[in-house]
């Protein structure tokens, strides 16, 4: 039986140093939801486990340049329950809030949910969609890297040897912008996304659509940034005709795998499905940022049940 | 016991009222004691080593590696337990065979199933054991294997048993198969019945096994002294049986093995066979010291008992007027590793609830590469409901009938024949459908992409063999102990029967569950048995109290004891001309115990007869989401004939459990195997029971028909509820979406490749 060894940093620079001088392997512990359940069942068997709670600057939100930067070990809980955050970026919450129960969401932290390199992970697309940077320090000091560029395939990460997720960077956002993340279950909760989509969008003053970003979830080796849907979106006023070319294009972007949760077919249907829906809810959320009086606001569709 | 148990026409006090049940402190706060809960000094850490295998030979298996690691106490196989004779013991409907049973705790020539326990460890500690499993070198030789019942059954399927010959075929078969057993029942003129229908329908189905989904996995502890006297600590629907079960594998006498009931976190009947308790005994013997055994929940998909799959063809006959003329089933069940589904259940209960004239019920209980499948919630009758409550409503619509009037038109009555002999001798069947008909949703209007349907169902109850004992304490307090197992709320149910009987009010009365040495022999929690027959137990233990409490008052009065009668917990004198006396209570009487004849206690063993089926008919409305298939459940309304409700709440309880397990067997629960036959989804997350948000606030309107039977009508209740369950959904999805839905589990893929090959015809 091996021995495993636990050491909680206070800083930055010595959780590096822990795992860039770790002999076997060493695991980054932050919430541990994915992480213990890993270790129990047998799938891991780290020899250095480093908790990263007590490091200041992966466990704060502060403000940044009229944007919000995230430590990586905030919990979801704190997330969600920071007002401020939470009315900037109703899709990033969209997805934090799905991630398991109250009590797991009281531990589980957005940047374990994105090293834990999961397809499906829920808080991954809305992230993508953001726009977030991502800011890695490691033994050759910091670096940047977008979160769609993080996760590789299941479980593994593009992280090189010591190097840790510190934070997240959401930049400000322009007026009328909204954003969504939407997930099909088979359980209304506590279960893992079959196919998720994210949807960021900006209108221009005449309602038209002038930036958009569009990932999905669930439907490959990592959670994908879908260019194309976003093309359907930008430059119309997000009607239906743009909505299905969205759809189109979601699915035509899968290549999901038959598993445990869904099949390929399901997949490439629903993601166009959920893609379009949650498009639908992006929308309504950034026209609602129009004066009361605006034409668009009277037109904005709500939300619909999925 | 008495011959003649009478409905006692009385106003009751105590009974229908819903006082906080005796156990809840302690589970709400987290000291209940449930099999995992209890340990001992100098316990070790029992770890089972199961198959990676669907199907292998054992060649041999080598310990010696495990058993030389510091730590380890004691290595098993089934080589530490006896042989056992073949054959098949009990009533069929139930049959055991301990030849199966001690090769399902522990294989011998070959691994069944993926899970199948082929070895196990004792050791100072968890990671000890653990670390000792890996070092037992097992030698398989990997089998073909099979795990749809359709396959199985195939002449050129592999064998789990090179000699099983088919059981209920006369001449039997020359060849070998994994057909265990062919059931026929029948009445009636077939071909005539159907040769005078104006429609016939007939339809195939399929269903997936389900686990019973208990929270608790199985735990138990284990010790023995050395002049082999053993104990046995273990959560289970029936420590007698535990018992049984153990001392049988263990070929000890059963005196010499005393089972303690743990606290029980659920069981739906997946507790009333046994798993680990003769492993923990045999490890606790070997090395004299006490052995604990917890289940994974991985252990638990794996290697517990779900209840069947099956694949089924039901085909009814009707006339244009709405009557039932002929009725014909196949329903072939898969048993797991060794034989005992309970397809013999699914013959009798599928036409039950109907006066059908021509009825066959024809079974087959067949082997597969997958857990023996074990008792669950009514065994059998919710899967053939599925197939027979489905074509009963495909035929309501052929005929233009309202499918709730058409049941009403066919059913069951008093004196109507059933499948397997005997007359119905209860109706209560029509009460319910007229229970829904009266429900306001059964004509609530409905919505784009909403359907409704209804279903009902049958089950048989049970009686039997139950014992309580009941101590008057000196201070006016009862102790009411049984040997039954609480799993549903029924100590709330013996204090609220005893509070009645003796007149005292429910906090008077302490209910427990007692040891295997310390009351009589109670067969298991399981057929919605306990409230009528331990209760009949407790009412008669009660009744030879007062007899004595009138005795203790007779004499304090110096009179006859006929001259004494007992009324709202008080001895009273007889008459007027009895000659003046106050009243003596309980209390006043239990204070003088010791100078009028010592303690106060009387206890009662029965073997209860008398038992009312259960009838339920349950609506459903859903909303299908057509572009993703997600059913969403709107409106779900269960009528259940419970005799007399006890406790209501947990009647009620045990209703939406009941149609909460349907809803998730209707919708989503499945086992899904890779092609090696191993178990892709053996936990929670992907095996999906319905969590609270799947749900509607489930309806459950008690309908009341006393059993005549018993002194308070006590009709069983924990189960009939889920037979209808997963048809109302299958009819409600099929309404919702205009095609109809024959195989479950009706998950999201399913429900959107019926609605897209629905498009364009």
């Amino acid at each position: 039986m091996s021995e495993m060894r636990y050491e909680a940093p206070k800083t930055l620079a010595a959780a590096v140093a822990l795992l860039s001088g770790a002999k076997g392997q060493a695991s980054v512990l932050a919430g541990g939801t994915d992480l213990l359940i890993q270790m129990r069942a047998g799938r891991v068997e780290p020899e250095l486990l480093v908790d990263i709670k007590g490091i200041p600057e992966m466990t704060s939100i502060v403000a940044e340049n009229g944007g919000f930067r995230f430590g990586a070990a905030v919990t979801c809980m704190e997330l969600i329950e920071h007002e401020a955050f939470a009315k900037a970026w109703p899709g990033v919450t969209d997805g934090v809030k799905l991630i398991g129960s109250i009590q797991v969401k009281g531990r589980a932290t957005v940047g374990g949910n994105l090293c834990n390199a999961s397809p499906a992970a829920d808080s991954v697309p809305a992230l993508i969609t953001a726009g977030a940077a991502v800011s890695i320090v490691g033994p050759n000091g910091r670096r940047e890297a977008r979160v769609e560029d993080i996760a590789t395939e299941p479980g593994k990460i593009s992280l090189a040897k010591g190097e840790i997720v510190v934070s997240f960077l959401l930049p400000r956002r322009p007026p009328h912008s909204g954003d969504a993340y939407l997930r099909f279950t088979p359980r209304t909760e506590m279960d893992i996304a079959v196919v998720g989509a994210g949807v960021n969008l900006t209108l221009d003053e005449k309602g038209v659509c002038s930036q958009a970003r569009v990932s999905l979830g669930a439907v490959a080796e990592r959670a994908l940034l879908v260019s194309e849907a976003a093309a359907a979106l930008i430059g119309t006023k997000v009607d239906a005709a743009a909505l299905k070319r969205l759809a189109a294009a979601a699915s035509a972007a899968c290549r999901p795998i038959d598993d445990k949760r869904g099949t390929k077919e399901y997949r490439i249907k629903v993601a166009g499905v959920m893609a379009r829906r949650a498009a639908e809810i992006a929308l309504a959320r950034s026209v609602s940022s129009f004066a009361p009086t605006h034409s668009l606001r009277k037109t904005a569709r709500t939300q619909d049940s999925i | 016991m008495p011959d003649t148990i009478k409905l006692e026409e009385k106003k009751l006090k105590v009974i229908g009222t819903r006082p906080v049940r005796p156990d809840g402190v302690p589970k709400v706060t987290g000291l209940a004691r449930y099999g995992a809960d209890y340990s001992l000094p100098g316990m070790l850490w029992g770890k089972i080593l199961r198959s990676p295998h669907a199907h292998a030979r054992i060649r041999s298996i080598d310990t010696s590696q495990a058993q030389a690691l510091p730590g380890v106490k004691a290595v098993m196989t089934s080589a530490d337990l006896p042989e056992q004779k073949f054959e098949y013991v009990g009533p069929e409907r139930v049959a055991v065979n301990f030849w199966h049973m001690t090769r399902n705790i522990m294989a011998r020539e070959k691994v069944l199933y993926e899970g199948h326990a082929v070895a196990a460890v004792a050791a100072i500690s968890s990671t000890v054991a653990d670390e000792a499993l890996r070092l037992i070198k097992v030698d398989y030789e990997v089998l073909p294997h099979v795990i749809d019942v359709d396959e199985a059954m195939r002449p050129d399927a592999p064998l789990l048993f090179a000699d099983m010959i088919t059981r209920g075929v006369e001449p039997a078969p020359g060849k070998p198969s994994n057909i265990s057993k062919r059931i026929e029942l029948k009445i009636g003129d077939l071909e005539a019945g159907f040769a005078a229908a104006d429609e016939i329908v007939e339809m195939d189905f399929k269903t997936a096994p389900v686990h019973q989904g208990y929270i608790e996995p199985q735990g138990c502890l284990a010790r023995f002294d050395t002049d082999g006297q053993g104990e046995i600590w273990a959560s289970s629907q029936g420590h007698f049986v535990v018992r049984a079960f153990t001392a049988q594998l263990l070929e000890m006498n059963i005196g010499n093995l005393l089972v303690h009931p743990a606290e029980i976190g659920g069981g739906f009947g997946g507790k009333t066979v046994i798993y680990i308790e003769p492993v923990a005994a045999v490890l606790s013997r070997k090395t004299g010291h006490p052995v604990k055994i917890v289940m994974s929940r991985e252990d638990v998909f794996m290697a517990t008992g779900p209840t069947s799959g099956a694949a089924m063809t039901v085909k009814i006959g009707v006339k244009k007027d709405g009557k039932i003329v002929a009725a014909d089933g196949l329903f072939k069940f898969q048993a797991g590793a060794f034989p005992g589904s309970p397809v013999m259940n699914a013959c009798m209960c599928s036409f039950a609830p109907y006066d059908i004239p021509n009825v066959r019920s024809v079974g087959y209980d067949v082997v597969c590469n997958r857990p023996k499948s074990a008792a669950y919630r009514a065994p059998g009758s919710p899967i053939s409901a599925f197939a027979v409550e489905s074509v009963i409503d495909v035929a309501a619509a052929r005929i233009g009938m309202d499918p709730l009037q058409f049941r009403l038109k066919n059913s069951a009555k008093v004196g109507t024949p059933t499948v397997w002999g005997p007359k119905h001798a209860h109706d209560s069947y029509a009460a319910t459908i007229q229970a829904l008909l009266k429900h306001p949703g059964y004509t609530a209007p409905l919505g784009k992409n909403q359907g409704r349907g209804v279903a009902s169902g049958f089950w048989f109850n049970n009686g039997g063999e139950s014992s309580a004992t009941a101590h008057v304490n000196e201070d006016g307090t009862v102790v009411v102990a049984t040997g039954s197992p609480d799993i549903g709320g029924s100590r709330a149910s013996m204090a609220l029967m005893a509070a009645e009987t003796l007149g005292i009010d429910y906090d008077k009365v302490r209910p427990i569950v007692a040891d295997t040495a310390s009351i009589g022999y109670t067969h298991v929690t399981g057929g919605s048995r306990v409230t009528f027959a331990s209760g009949i137990a407790v009412i008669e233990a009660c009744k030879k109290v007062i007899g004595e409490l009138r005795a203790r008052a007779a004499m304090t009065w110096d009179v006859d004891v006929d001259d004494v009668i007992w009324e709202e917990g008080h001895a009273r004198p007889a008459g007027k001309n009895m000659g003046r006396f106050e009243p003596l209570s309980l209390k006043a009487i239990a204070a003088k115990k010791a100078v009028t004849g010592g303690p106060i206690s009387a206890s009662a063993s029965v073997n209860a007869g008398g038992v009312a089926p259960g009838f339920a008919s349950e609506l459903c409305d859903v909303e299908v989401d057509p572009e993703t298939g997600g059913v969403k459940i709107l409106r779900f309304v269960a009528a259940q004939d419970v005799g007399r409700a006890i406790h209501p709440s947990y009647v009620e309880g045990q209703i939406q459990g009941g149609v909460a397990q349907g809803i998730g067997w209707a919708l989503n629960e499945e086992y899904i195997y890779d092609q090696a036959g191993r178990l892709l989804n053996a936990g929670f997350l992907d095996y999906r029971i319905p969590v609270a948000s799947d749900l509607p606030m489930i309806e459950a309107v008690l309908v009341e028909v006393p059993n005549p039977n018993h002194p308070f009508g006590v009709k069983g209740a924990g189960e009939v509820n889920i037979v209808p369950s997963m048809a109302a959904v299958a009819n409600a999805v099929s309404h919702a979406i205009g095609r109809r839905m024959t195989e479950l589990p009706m998950s999201p893929p399913k429900v959107l490749v019926a609605l897209d090959s629905g498009r364009g015809d």
